[in-house]
């Protein structure tokens, strides 16, 4: 182990990315919110119906409900496209605080339990109460990923070393698994099980205004929350004792972080179900453009995360068309590269 | 091994290994009779004995010979080899963890049948003695995809590396069984979402004839190679110091633990932690000497899959429970516990 030159090489690179880079995070910012335009417009464009964009902004601005054209804009592929951007900085979002704040970089929703625990109680939701109202079901989804969570997270810290990442991984996996088995229990022996598995797989092709109108003010508080909260997360980030340091109730901090998470995830996945990775992806890239600071690490995660989510459902329905290819599915295919890629050159820093 | 020749500690050692192995030899013969009466039609114990004998009634034969018992000894079968197979890779990669469930053995042959059913939908005949085939090949190339990405010229393999290769390989090949599976009609789905999930569903004589040269050939050669598996926990620079040739020993070790897994998936569905409960549970009862260690985690792993199928069958009946989802629920929180406990 040559750990002197790999301190060396981290302190280098580390201290050229200490900076917050103000000017770099407002390009990114207002090149993504274009992007995300873009990407939203194209999203509603294209489908199984080919929709001009003319006709996309009049039925927007001009809504004529006698036009079939602008009944799938306004019924279907809008809710569909804007609910796929929040779902998308939700999750991003969720998984930048989770770095941060257990100063872990292979931490996300997905793989740490969270998605599954959501998904179990929703398993429970469908076979029990079959016809249980949307808001109800993203309240018990809250509720599963606190269960995913708790699980993990006790877990790892009941061992004598704390919560190093890879156990953290490695706990987020079992419990995962678990959850997983007990939902394919309760889905073959209530025959729901392809049900369940579409939702699994994560799709926002069902998406009404109903869900995204429940959607928005949770996932619009937990995001507001996450930008008050940031200085806090950068600060956490520097190390516990760095924080305690500089005066921070870390305690706090980090139950405030906690419940955040547990919103965005829960309300996340419970509209388009189990989506990995996103949460993984995006902080690093993030973290990449704008440095450490998490005041810009946390919206610029928003945008990209938004953007990634449109892009990949856009190309969930060209792919294969007609037939959708599951979002999960498909941002997975990016993930586990860029996963191995983090794992392989996993040191403790952020 | 010759006991004679044994110094007091080593008989010690090996009284125990053989006391612990015949207690779960026992519990197995208690399983197995108690699995013999469960189902929709109860058959006393005395009956039982009866039949086996030669002397039930024609409808005895027939449940006995033709449902229960093939069920049964594949369900022994596939625990005994899974097991193996992860106290193997918990040798090789020197950590407690691993397990072919994990590492992502398993849905690499999960991907291969789930690739045939969506590309040869029509041949009706040809999985039964297909799937193991395919199941190996599916589980052997992911075994080399994780191997190569996780192999670092430098430092060589490091157990933690090779396990967190396996959990993102294996969310790689989960999404890649998702697109796949939800093309499917509904009523192959639900054969494969059942597979996935680890039943044992061929209950066939045919099975146990497909799976039994595997174990034949593969399990022998194991124990023969224990000593080599001993060398090779100690850890890389000490096995190279005893003139361990240890990456040909380790590929070949490495095969045997992918063909077993293979094999055993192939008939016994993604069935995860038994691989890496049972030998655990082996090392707790007789150590760590491999040739102790490997039948002990064998029988442990035949008992808990039978035990495992029993209660799948008898709990919400008249659903049965893929035995994989039993043993998960069992697996599972015993992992979790192992991982508080370790120390690294």
């Amino acid at each position: 182990m040559n750990t002197n030159k790999d301190t060396a090489m981290d302190s280098k690179s580390s201290l050229s990315n200490l900076r917050s880079r103000p000017l770099a995070g407002t390009l990114v910012l207002s090149g993504g919110i274009a992007a995300l335009v873009i990407g939203l417009l194209v999203s509603v464009s294209v489908g199984a119906a080919d929709i001009k964009l003319l006709t996309v902004w009049q039925a927007v601005f001009q809504f004529n409900p006698e036009l079939t054209q602008h009944q799938i804009i306004q019924e279907l592929r809008l809710p569909r496209a804007l609910a796929g951007a929040l779902v998308g900085a939700c999750f991003a979002v969720a998984g930048a605080i989770m770095q941060g704040a257990t100063r872990n970089p292979l931490a996300d929703s997905g793989l740490l339990g969270l998605n599954a625990g959501a998904g179990f109680v929703l398993a429970v939701c469908f076979a029990f109460f079959p016809g249980i109202s949307f808001s109800k079901l993203m309240m018990y989804s809250f509720l599963g990923a606190a269960i995913g969570a708790g699980l993990v997270f006790g877990v790892g810290s009941l061992s004598r070393n704390g919560l190093t990442p890879v156990r953290l991984t490695l706990a987020g996996a079992a419990v995962s698994a678990l959850l997983v088995a007990l939902s394919e229990g309760i889905a073959i022996h209530f025959q729901i099980s392809q049900d369940l598995a579409f939702w699994y797989a994560g799709g926002i092709a069902g998406t009404k205004w109903e869900q995204f109108n429940l959607l928005l003010p949770w996932a619009a508080a937990a995001l507001l929350g996450a930008m008050l909260m940031s200085k806090s997360i950068t600060l956490l980030s520097l190390g516990e004792e760095i924080a305690t340091g500089l005066g921070q109730r870390t305690g706090w901090v980090k139950l405030g972080a906690m419940v955040i998470v547990l919103v965005l995830a829960g309300a996340a996945v419970s509209v388009v179900g189990s989506v990995a990775f996103v949460g993984l992806i995006i902080p690093h890239i993030a973290r990449f453009l704008v440095g450490v600071d998490y005041r810009w690490i946390i919206p610029v995660s928003a945008v990209l995360g938004s953007l990634l989510m449109v892009l990949a459902d856009i190309g969930a329905r060209m792919i294969n068309p007609p037939i959708e290819t599951p979002i999960g599915a498909l941002i997975a295919l990016l993930g586990v590269p860029f996963f191995l890629y983090l794992a392989s050159h996993e040191r403790r820093e952020l | 091994m010759n006991p004679a020749r044994l110094s007091p500690v080593e008989r010690q050692g090996f009284v125990r290994a053989v006391t612990v192995m015949c207690a779960l030899g026992l519990l197995i013969l208690v399983v197995f009779m108690i699995s013999m009466n469960t189902g929709y039609i109860r058959l006393a114990p005395l009956d039982i004995i009866k039949t086996l004998l030669g002397e039930g009634t024609e409808k005895q034969r027939l449940i006995l010979y033709d449902f229960r018992l093939p069920r049964i000894v594949i369900s022994v079968m596939v625990g005994a080899g899974l097991a193996v197979s992860g106290c193997i890779l918990q040798g090789i990669a020197r950590n407690e963890l691993a397990d072919p469930g994990i590492l992502g053995i398993n849905s690499g042959a999960g991907l291969a049948v789930i690739l045939f059913l969506f590309y040869f939908p029509a041949n009706e005949a040809a999985p039964v003695f297909l799937l193991p085939l395919l199941a190996l090949i599916g589980a052997g190339l992911t075994a080399a995809l994780i191997y190569a990405l996780a192999f670092d010229r430098h430092e060589g393999l490091s157990p933690m590396r090779l396990i967190l290769t396996g959990i993102a390989v294996a969310a790689g090949i989960s999404a890649a069984i998702i697109v796949f599976s939800i093309k499917l009609d509904p009523e192959r789905y639900q054969f494969v979402a059942i597979w996935l999930a680890g039943n044992i569903w061929g209950t066939n004589w045919k099975f146990v004839l497909a799976l039994l040269p595997w174990l034949f050939v593969l399990l022998p050669f194991v124990f023969y190679k224990a000593r080599v598996l001993n060398v090779l926990s100690l850890g890389e620079k000490m096995a190279v110091g005893l003139g361990t040739p240890i990456e040909k020993e380790r590929l070949g070790l490495l095969a045997a633990a992918v063909g077993l897994a293979g094999s055993c998936v192939a008939v016994g569905g993604g069935i995860g932690f038994v691989g890496l409960i049972c030998p655990h549970l082996a090392r707790k009862l007789v150590g760590p000497k491999h040739q102790f260690l490997l039948p002990a985690s064998a029988l442990a792993g035949g008992l808990l899959v039978i035990l495992s199928d029993t209660l799948g069958r008898s709990i919400f009946q008249p659903t049965e429970i893929p035995t994989g989802i039993v043993v998960a629920v069992i697996g599972a929180p015993y992992f979790l516990y192992l991982l508080a406990k370790s120390k690294d």
